[in-house]
């Protein structure tokens, strides 16, 4: 096989791994947990390219997040909801989310720490 | 990266029993149904090993939030894509009860089966993809070869494995650091490794499992010991009625060549250690390290009388450090979380996890 496989060092190694590790990321534990609400409401809100932009926004900025679904949850005036819990934090539910919003979202509320006050619409207490 | 991020995997036992059951594959009609539904860049389906509760197989898990289906055919497929995948919600009929409540268990760490378990050599059985050698290296794979190979010497790898107190998991529970020592130590230039996966036992699939679930675990095993022991060459005797077992050695055997992890100058050092597969002959007594030795070199398998012990004279009358399956699977963590840590699980007198199987 190529020659351009070969590994030739401890570090090429590792470095191997830290990109292999991406790809099984979601098997794996994480603190942060970011769910997009797929019931026949946010579906038909958009809720599908809202998940498409937040995963690509993750990738591009390798950001260790979980992406998951959940079913309609009573407040379908306001889809496509967006919920991202963190271990430790408040459940912060942004509503009526585009996917233009979702790189503002990512950069402030996971990288910076900073929920985007203006958009959200519900904030619980996770356990 | 150019590879599109999946938000969740969908991991399928593709271990000999699952499969069995399983005449239809299940992970193809779910890929299937995935890409049906337009979620193949979202969704990806891992086949893995074995994850050892094949009483409610096949199985399979859910990923990120690690929810686990029984006894998943062909007619559940539709329902879970469409629950679970696209809505995030669970099948509770699918979900494993509690035999004496009939309580539903969503995730597979609740399942007191999976709950009091502590796994060292099944380590990644059940999590990885065998065949992809990539998320062996992701889960730490070859870390340990790696740190053997550019910060310990030979001797500090044996003593590692001495004070780890690991014995073999072949039956006899010979400490495994001083076999090593023996071989090392037995004069002559050539000296040869084999693995023990002729498992004869009736009923007995714990070697298997660790073959069909996570094959660079051994293959990583051995390399650290030829490095200690001063081999150049090694052997898997796996029994011919393994024949997936065998099929995923020799993938395995043929990624970490491509990788640089087995063949010639080994991560860009002087070590080289190449391996390869026998098939064996079928017969129970070839288990027995002698007899295997004799089999392996074309002859009847029949054990004969040690001493000499193949330390001294095994293959083709040179040294030989012969170990069991799980025994080689346990020595990449040995080195990674150290010996101490593998000393701190166990017995007083025997020290680590055993992997057990129970059937009938
Ligand atoms: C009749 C007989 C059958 C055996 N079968 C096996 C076997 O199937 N697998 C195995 O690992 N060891 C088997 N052994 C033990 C081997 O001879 C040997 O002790 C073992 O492979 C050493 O590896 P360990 O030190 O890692 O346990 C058998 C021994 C006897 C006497």
């Amino acid at each position: 096989m190529s020659e351009t496989r070969t590994l030739r060092s401890l570090d090429d190694l590792r470095r191997l791994r830290e990109e292999a590790h991406r790809e099984i990321r979601v098997r794996e534990a994480t603190g942060t947990k970011i769910i997009v609400g797929m019931g026949t409401c946010g579906i038909a809100a958009g809720a599908r390219e809202v998940m498409r932009a937040v995963m690509d926004e993750l990738a591009a900025r390798n950001i260790e997040a979980h992406v998951t679904t959940v079913g309609c949850i009573g407040m379908c005036a306001q889809e496509p909801l967006v919920d991202i819990v963190q271990a430790g934090a408040s459940r912060i539910t942004y509503g009526k989310v585009k996917p233009e919003m979702v790189p503002r979202i990512i950069a402030e509320h996971l990288v910076q720490g900073q929920p985007v006050e203006e958009w959200v619409v519900g904030q619980t207490t996770s356990f | 990266m150019t590879e599109p991020m999946y938000r969740a995997h969908v991991a399928v036992c593709a271990g000999t029993w699952c499969k069995a059951l399983d005449e239809a594959d299940l992970a193809e009609a779910m890929l299937a149904e995935i890409s049906r539904r337009g979620l193949a860049e979202e969704v990806r389906v891992v086949r893995t090993g074995c994850r050892g509760f094949c009483s409610v197989g096949p199985v399979a898990v859910i990923y990120p939030e690690g929810i686990f289906y029984c006894r998943v055919g062909m007619p559940d497929i539709a329902e879970i894509v469409e629950e679970t995948l696209v809505k995030g919600r669970i099948v509770h009929r699918l979900l494993y009860a509690e035999p004496e409540t009939q309580r539903r268990l969503p995730r597979y760490e609740e399942i007191p089966f999976y709950s009091k378990q502590v796994r060292i050599a099944l380590r990644n059985c059940g999590v990885i993809n065998p065949d992809l050698i990539e998320e062996y290296i992701a889960r730490g794979g070859y870390e340990a070869l790696g740190k053997a190979l550019t910060t310990m010497t030979p001797e500090q790898v044996i003593d590692a494995v001495k004070q780890s107190g690991l014995r073999g998991r072949g039956g006899a529970g010979f400490p495994t650091g001083l076999k090593w020592e023996f071989t090392r130590k037995a004069p002559g230039d050539i000296k040869y490794l084999i693995c023990n996966a002729d498992e004869g036992d009736p009923g007995a699939f714990m070697d298997r499992s660790i073959l069909e679930g996570d094959p660079h675990s051994v293959l990583e095993g051995m390399a650290i010991a030829a490095y200690a022991i001063g081999a150049r060459e090694g052997y898997i005797y796996c029994r011919a009625e393994y024949p997936l077992a065998v099929q995923r050695l020799k993938a395995a055997i043929a990624q970490a060549k491509e990788y640089g992890l087995l063949g010639e100058r080994i991560l860009g050092t002087d070590f080289s250690f190449d391996l390869r597969v026998k098939e064996g002959a079928g017969a129970f007594v070839c288990g027995e390290e002698t007899a295997l030795i004799a089999s392996i070199e074309g002859r009847r398998g029949e054990p004969r009388p040690r001493p000499p012990f193949p330390a001294v004279s095994g293959l083709w009358g040179k040294p030989t450090n012969i170990n069991n399956v799980e025994t080689w699977a346990n020595v990449p963590p040995i080195l990674s979380q150290g010996p101490e840590w593998f000393a701190s699980i166990g017995t007083e007198r025997s020290k680590g996890t055993k992997v057990f199987a129970l059937s009938g």
